[in-house]
């Protein structure tokens, strides 16, 4: 299992270098890249998943893997979903591949599918939740100390940390269990604001954040 | 052929992949060709100078965009996947809004279209949380010190566009040609809008 301490866990981590320049290249630079794109984004219909689970697959795609190119952690993570629903195997694509490179290799069978059930609410993901919100603008937040095992939307730089919740945002459906097709679980979710001292120590550069989190996160502060 | 932890030429992988759902009937030529030619040419930046321009000439409805994003930004057509919820940010001379996804790379694609390189990049991903700044200055934007920053993460389903400030000099511009000056960087905070 995957845990929320990836590689695409990003916020804060140091050592990446400079900011690359500001250019206005199209959206793909070779054509690859525009095919890239549309087998990921309709990856989780394929599979009969969800952006969710897409999103969890970019997250266990090897930290090499990830790092060696946006549209080749994207493409991945496609395959990852394919294969976990039947789809397709990894030694298919890979013989494949290699017939297409020009080499005269044997093609293993088709998996059979087994797409996983999952009740939906809809489409999209904004949903009602019909108990109140725990909390309200103005509150005093504090962000639980919790490494799930699997897909969350909580980033580590923020856990711990102590915030105040500025806007509600509408309900919806809960990523953390919705990617392990366990419910969609709709939830409240809060944009929760931190001083950068908080996050970073006494010497940070001044200026606030702003996050999106989902009640199941968030504990009143002590 | 390769084993499984062997790195595969991404542009082979997608051929390879594209090749075995086309002959499962899961994709066709046609479906692909449409979905790249509208991102490339139909959903992108010039949707939101569109949205920027209008409230820049029009205060009822600046008004009504800040206030609900979503819908006014739909009232000009634009709507669709990553912007069931969009929230718009008014950049001030004082508080500089700037956008980012610290655990993917999600961005508002009816009114700017697909992420470019540098925000998908984990240079910006990674520091622009943590020394916002600096790494505007890497940009090419110097902030002055007494002004605000504020980052946002988009780490839910919430997608957030900035409305940058109106430059000066632009006073008789048409509602056209101050679309024309609104760039993809402005509306997500790492530049400013420029007068022509």
């Amino acid at each position: 299992m995957s845990r929320v301490d990836g590689i695409h866990d990003m916020g804060g981590m140091q050592g990446f270098g400079h900011v690359q320049q500001l250019t206005a290249a199209p959206p793909f630079a070779e054509p690859w890249e525009g095919k890239a794109f549309v087998i990921g984004a309709l990856a989780a219909r394929i599979s009969g998943t969800n952006m969710h689970a897409f999103r969890y697959a970019i997250e266990r795609v090897p930290p090499r893997e990830y790092l060696a190119g946006y549209w080749n952690r994207w493409t991945i993570a496609a395959q990852t979903m394919m294969e976990d629903s039947g789809i397709v195997t990894d030694e298919e694509v890979r013989a494949r591949a290699a017939r297409l490179s020009g080499q005269d290799v044997p093609e293993p069978p088709p998996p059979t599918p087994h797409k996983p059930q999952m009740p939906s609410g809809g489409p999209g993901n904004l949903r009602t939740v019909d108990a109140p919100s725990a909390f309200a603008v103005g509150d005093r937040v504090r962000v639980a100390d919790l490494d799930p095992t699997g897909h969350t939307r909580l980033p580590r730089y923020v856990r711990r940390r102590s915030g105040t919740v500025t806007a509600l945002q509408p309900a919806a459906v809960f990523p953390d269990t919705a990617a392990a097709f366990a419910g969609e679980n709709p939830q409240h979710c809060y944009t929760v604001e931190f001083d950068s001292r908080e996050l970073w120590g006494p010497d940070a550069e001044p200026f606030r954040l702003s996050i999106d989190l989902f009640e199941p996160y968030l504990e009143p502060e002590k | 052929m390769t084993s499984a932890s062997e790195h595969l030429d991404p542009a082979l992988r997608v051929e390879a992949l594209a090749s075995l759902l086309t002959e499962r009937g899961l994709i066709d030529e046609t479906t692909v060709e449409n979905f790249i030619k509208t991102y490339e040419q139909s959903v992108g930046p010039m949707n939101g100078a569109k949205v920027v321009a209008r409230a820049w000439t029009d205060p009822e409805y600046r008004a009504w965009l800040l206030a609900d994003g979503t819908a006014a930004i739909a009232e000009l057509g634009f709507k669709g996947p990553q912007g069931e919820h969009i929230v718009v940010l008014e950049n001030t001379p004082t508080l500089h809004h700037v956008v980012v996804c610290t655990l993917c790379s999600c961005y508002p694609w009816p009114v700017l279209g697909l992420p470019p390189s540098w925000y998908k990049d984990p240079a910006y991903r990674s520091r622009v949380v943590r020394e916002p700044r600096q790494v505007l200055r890497e940009f090419g934007l110097d902030l002055d010190d007494s002004v605000e920053i504020r980052v946002h993460d988009s780490s839910s389903e919430v997608r957030y566009m900035v409305l940058p400030e109106r430059p000066a000099g632009t006073e008789g511009a048409t509602e056209e040609e101050l679309a024309a000056l609104v760039t993809r960087d402005a509306m997500v905070g790492v530049a400013k809008v420029a007068a022509a």
